[in-house]
């Protein structure tokens, strides 16, 4: 039976459908499958085992040399390269990554026919890098191979070119396809962050002193390259990326009241999406990019709206006298979880996006709930802000069993949940370190991760 | 310059029995001119230039006087209102939007200032403390902004002249993580807009 998903999954992955991914791990002896026979007889096992296994019902241990540098100048590319491969396959948990400083004594392969597979074996290693780098000018030549140790066959081989200015982007795209063809998992090593920050401690323009901006920032999954794309010092809140991670929506005071601008952050282009029609608030992308979600209280209650991402078009979904807000698509655009106070406290509940009927209560056990984040295929739960105590930390409910768990517990304040697009991971706020930062975690509540340490940074969104 | 809310109450008392001067009275010093700042976004209304640090002594220098004092808040820039404004802020309860009777006072002190100041259109601004999540404190901010916005209203304030927005628990007045910080939070904070 594990076998059998093990096949499913690879099928799946070689036809160009990424998404599906088998949990428990391979035998070693797991080999990608020519066909959909159960029982492969030996002679029918394919040309190379594609899948590198590890010691049964453990994960397979992965080590990253040092990639070599086939130019003096390159040599500080190639060590940024080795190091963040190692992280973003150390991030996924997929594979047992070997700490890097128990290999320093291997000297790394100058060339892929010289890689010493007796000492990787010794160390006990199953599967083993090699990378090279050439620079010439501004391009450099990354080539990127893993090999399986037992058998010394190379199971991956890419060579990427492009410039010299963000060394990290052929260690994520390796990742990546790395992760695609071993486990069938669309990795998060290519994804982006995006969140509010009042970093810059610039005063808020207008009359009102003890004030500070709060700018959208956007950044790497892990951290690397924040940088601001808002320059409008005024406040900025609740950014929500397009599914094509080209645009990012938010709501803006640049205009006294809040509108929902989407800027589309590589051609430097601002959309006024609301068009200064009451006040908009929470933008959040369909699963398609061609719709957006909303707050607004512009017939004046304050309740849920869709728009088509232009703007035109706008429908409004509730109509309760309370509060409705905070708005999530489920991964198929067909519900939309929000928040409302209809029962005198905040709290979750689902809706079907067409017309906003159905209505139906999800947390019915927490005193406060608000923030809800519908994962994305293959999980199926929705991840919250809960009320625990004084403060608040991260809960997930499973829409299959209705079970409930809690991944934080107390650390200081915890806030804003956001899924990542392979549904394994959760970014979202602490005020556990100073200040209020973003950070990531596993849906299992396990890899905690800071991202943020400058300045307070809040309601983070997390790319495709 | 609200330190406590018996204070704004006792202001606002003192503002009711009519002094036009009020409002001079109990200007505190002057906060520190921001730094002039490098690129200017679309505004709605136009910056005016700082007022003349010498001018403001003088007016110091006379604050008894209630002809001048009147003048002196009519002819003072937005700029100039809002960063010594005659119009206090209205506290609330924890998770609360309703006005109690020290906020109705507050509040019927701005009216009678709007009142006498017919061309003055101001956006009330709904605030909250830290403790709720931000999404859903801005849902309490714009309880907070219209709850104050209903009562004026019923008091004759013309609705056109009465604009409203939530900041939720973006722009604490006190940064301390204390009662006291949050009672002085939880606020509705008047800007006028336009005179």
């Amino acid at each position: 039976m594990r076998r059998l998903r093990t096949h499913a999954a690879l099928l799946a992955m070689l036809a160009g459908t990424a998404g599906l991914w088998s949990s428990p791990w391979p035998g070693a002896s797991t080999a990608a499958a020519a066909g959909q026979n159960q029982t492969p007889a030996p002679s029918q096992q394919p040309e190379i085992e594609l899948v590198i296994g590890g010691d049964a019902g453990t994960p397979p241990r992965y080590a990253v040399p040092d990639f070599v540098a086939s130019s003096p100048d390159a040599a500080e590319i190639a060590k940024t390269i080795g190091q963040v491969l190692w992280d973003d396959l150390a991030f996924e948990r997929e594979f047992y990554l070997i700490p890097r400083d128990t290999y320093s004594t291997i000297p790394p392969a100058r060339s892929p026919e010289q890689v010493p597979f007796a000492a990787w074996r010794e160390l006990g290693a199953d599967a083993v890098f090699f990378g090279s780098v050439q620079k010439s000018g501004d391009k450099v030549v990354v080539q990127v191979r893993l090999f399986n140790v037992r058998t010394r066959q190379q199971v991956f081989s890419k060579e990427y070119s492009g410039t010299a200015s963000n060394p990290r982007l052929y260690a994520h795209t390796a990742a990546d396809e790395v992760h695609l063809q071993q486990r069938a998992l669309r990795g998060v090593a290519r994804t982006k962050l995006s969140f509010v920050s009042d970093r810059n401690r610039e005063r808020l323009l207008g009359p009102i002193d003890n004030r500070e901006v709060k700018e959208i920032y956007i950044a790497d999954y892990d951290g690397a390259n924040q940088r601001r794309i808002t320059t409008t010092r005024q406040l900025n809140l609740n950014p929500s990326w397009s599914p094509d991670a080209r645009a990012v929506a938010y709501s803006s005071y640049r205009n006294i009241t809040p509108q929902i601008f989407i800027s589309l952050i590589y051609q430097g282009v601002l959309e006024n999406a609301t068009k200064n029609v009451g006040s908009n608030f929470m933008p959040v992308f369909s699963p398609d990019g061609t719709k957006i979600v909303f707050v607004s209280n512009r017939d004046g209650n304050t309740e849920i709206y869709v728009m088509n991402r232009d703007g035109s078009n706008v429908r409004r979904l509730t109509t309760h006298p309370a509060y409705e807000s905070t708005p999530t698509w489920s991964p198929n655009a067909a519900q939309i979880a929000f928040t409302s106070d209809r029962s005198g406290k905040p709290q979750i509940y689902i809706m079907n996006a067409a017309d906003g009927s159905n209505v139906r209560r999800l947390t019915v056990n927490e005193s406060y709930a608000d923030r809800a984040t519908w994962s994305p295929a293959p999980f199926n739960e929705i991840a919250y802000t809960a009320q625990t105590g004084e403060w608040y930390d991260i809960k997930i409910h499973e829409l299959a069993t209705g079970t409930v768990r809690q991944i934080t517990f107390g650390e200081g304040s915890n806030e804003g949940p956001a899924y990542s697009s392979n549904g394994k991971h959760l970014a979202f706020t602490s005020t556990r370190a100073g200040g209020t930062q973003v950070f990531t975690i596993g849906r299992d509540g396990r890899g905690l991760k800071q991202i943020t340490r400058s300045g307070n940074n809040q309601t983070p969104a997390w790319s495709q | 310059m609200f330190t406590s809310r018996g204070l704004g109450i006792a202001l606002a008392i003192v503002c009711l029995l009519a002094a036009p001067a009020c409002a001079r009275r109990s200007k505190p010093p002057l906060p520190p001119q921001p730094a002039p700042l490098a690129e200017a976004p679309p505004s709605v209304t136009p910056t005016p230039p700082p007022p003349r640090a010498g001018a403001q002594r003088v007016e110091d220098l006379q604050p008894a006087a209630p002809a001048l004092s009147e003048d002196s808040v009519a002819n003072r820039s937005l700029d100039e209102l809002n960063r010594d404004s005659p119009l206090r802020p209205a506290f609330f309860l924890l998770d609360s939007s309703d006005l109690d009777d020290s906020g109705r006072t507050i509040v019927n002190g701005n009216v009678e200032i709007l009142k006498k100041y017919p061309q003055w259109v101001v956006t009330i601004e709904g605030h909250c403390d830290e403790r709720g999540t931000a999404e859903y404190n801005l849902a309490l901010g714009e309880r907070r902004a219209s709850a104050v916005k209903t009562y004026m209203v019923s008091l004759g304030i013309a609705p056109d002249r009465l604009r409203t927005v939530s900041y939720g628990k973006e722009f604490p007045f006190d940064q301390a993580h204390t009662e006291d910080g949050w009672s002085k939070n939880r606020r509705a904070h008047f800007v006028i807009t336009a005179k």
